[in-house]
């Protein structure tokens, strides 16, 4: 606490770069989920080797990713970046698909039926009926990024982490858990966020 | 004027051994109620869905208004086309006027052209358009849901409408209502519909003519009437129950048997009956006990008297009289 008060604006700046790191990797990997998503689903023989692929990113720890890119990205933010994409696809994919494979069939032919191409259906069908589905993947994928965005500070990423591991050399107690309630705070805040926005936009037209 | 010709058309999935249409040529007039009728498997909501190519075929051409419907933008095809479902399919996201107003604004209408056509659209399907307009499809009984269903079909005005089985999946009560709908909307947009069912008494009561499929083929293609009194064969006299003398009182109206009103003291107690019910009503309504016949009536003037010889003889000489 003595901490906080005493440096607001330090501790503000770190606060800034994890969710910036945070995001920035959400919001690419979302870009990069939902087109592989809609691929897959229409090409479906592929979904099951992608997403075993995607799986066993997801398996391993997330410390050894970051240095297994080091070689290709350097030891920076970028590394930490592509790190939380990569590790982040399978849930995100995975969701893309399932919020796609929900959709009524009836519906999808409904829409052929009215004369839309194949994009309008994308945009105007598929992808509001399934976004509730890719948010809640979303969701989970935040908050593993917003975790992991933490082990970043060792790789020169800045963010919370570097609370965290202050805290470990000078064995400050107060840095430690300063660190580790803003993380666990900013988590829960956007698990909350989004899950508002799930319901607001199921809500409006869901029985 | 023909609308829809089909010429030798086929069609063979993908890893099916035997071919779903097989050799079908067809012409459909403009404007008339076509009803595609078989069992389940007979190819006819292939046949129907090859109209706005969701389906392919895989020999042979059709043609709308003379023109190949191969040479035609798909979404330009399928935009003057209206599609209705057994599933309905309505957009679960968009309210009842989005619904309605997907077709017109892919076709680039404005804003209050679409809003008028909203309106009428729903007053015409008897949907009060303040209480329906901003309501989702999830809050809609299935019969309303098909209603609405029928108004985004309609919504562009189109040329042709498809239905595949589109009263499939509702109540005996609410389908009966929905068919009446139907016929009275007919009689007053004229559209040409190709219409897909298993249900006979639904293609008897709605059909211009019927389209009859067996295993992918054509076996007959006439008027409900000449399909009842003259089956192409053994299957559409099994289908059609032709001997069923009842049904076939169905295809005719009081008005067409009646005789002459007699005396008055033969009628002043009979029940009436009006000039456009069918003889299959008229029976219910003479095998009542004491009852010697009715009283036609049309819009409360007496034209003329029905009695149960009468009938007899008309279901006896239905093909005279038809």
């Amino acid at each position: 606490m003595k901490f906080l008060l005493s440096n607001p604006g330090d501790v503000l700046e770190l606060f800034v770069q994890h969710v910036g790191l945070s995001f920035i990797s959400m919001l690419i990997a979302i870009l990069i989920a939902i087109p592989l998503g809609y691929f897959l689903y229409y090409r479906r023989k592929l979904a099951g080797p992608v997403l075993g692929v995607l799986g066993m990113f997801y398996t391993i720890p997330s410390i050894a990713l970051i240095i297994m890119l080091i070689p290709f990205f350097g030891l920076n933010r970028t590394s930490v970046i592509v790190a939380l994409i990569i590790y982040c696809q399978v849930i995100l994919v995975r969701n893309v698909l399932a919020g796609l494979d929900g959709i009524d069939p009836a519906v999808i032919e409904a829409a052929q039926g009215t004369g839309m191409s194949r994009w309008q259906i994308a945009w105007r069908v598929q992808m509001p009926l399934a976004l509730p589905v890719i948010l809640a993947g979303l969701r989970i994928a935040s908050i593993s990024a917003i975790a992991i965005s933490a082990v970043g500070a060792k790789f020169g990423a800045g963010g919370l982490g570097k609370l965290l591991f202050d805290g470990i050399n000078q064995t400050r107690m107060d840095k430690i858990a300063l660190g580790a309630v803003l993380v666990a705070m900013l988590a829960l805040g956007v698990n909350a966020g989004l899950r508002a926005l799930e319901e607001r936009i199921t809500g409006r037209w869901a029985t | 004027m023909t609308a829809i010709r089909f010429e030798h058309v086929s069609k063979t999935y993908n890893n099916a051994e035997e071919a779903s249409v097989v050799d079908v040529s067809l012409e459909v007039e403009k404007g008339s109620f076509v009803v595609l009728l078989g069992p389940s498997g007979c190819g006819k909501t292939t046949l129907l869905k090859m109209v706005n190519r969701l389906h392919e075929p895989t020999a042979g051409t059709i043609y709308m208004d003379n023109v190949d419907i191969r040479e035609m933008l798909l979404t330009d095809l399928r935009r003057q086309i209206g599609y209705v479902i057994q599933q309905v399919g309505l957009f679960p996201h968009m309210t009842v006027a989005r619904n309605i107003s997907v077709v017109p604004e892919l076709l680039g209408w404005e804003q209050p052209r679409i809003d008028a056509r909203i309106d009428e659209l729903l007053a015409l399907i008897g949907m009060a358009p303040e209480n329906f307009r901003d309501r989702y499809p999830a809050q809609l009984s299935g019969g309303q849901q098909q209603r609405i269903g029928l108004a985004r079909a309609l919504a562009a005005d189109p040329k042709l409408m498809l239905m595949d089985e589109p009263f499939g999946a509702i109540d005996a009560i609410n389908r009966e209502t929905l068919q009446d709908e139907m016929i009275s909307l007919q009689q007053k947009l004229h559209k040409t519909i190709l219409f897909v069912t298993h249900d006979v008494d639904e293609a008897l009561k709605l059909a211009d003519k019927i389209v009859i499929m067996r295993e992918g083929s054509v076996v007959q293609y006439a008027s409900p009437c000449d399909i009842l009194m003259a089956p192409a064969n053994d299957f559409v006299a099994n289908l059609m129950n032709s001997d069923d003398r009842i049904r076939q009182l169905s295809m005719l109206l009081a008005e067409t048997v009646m005789e002459p009103l007699p005396e008055e003291k033969v009628w002043q107690n009979a029940p009436t009956l009006d000039s456009k019910a069918d003889l299959r009503m008229a029976l219910s309504v003479l095998l009542r006990p004491g009852i010697e016949g009715a009283v036609v009536v049309n819009q409360l003037e007496r034209v003329g008297w029905l009695s149960m010889k009468a009938l007899q003889a008309a279901g006896c000489n239905m093909e005279a009289t038809t």
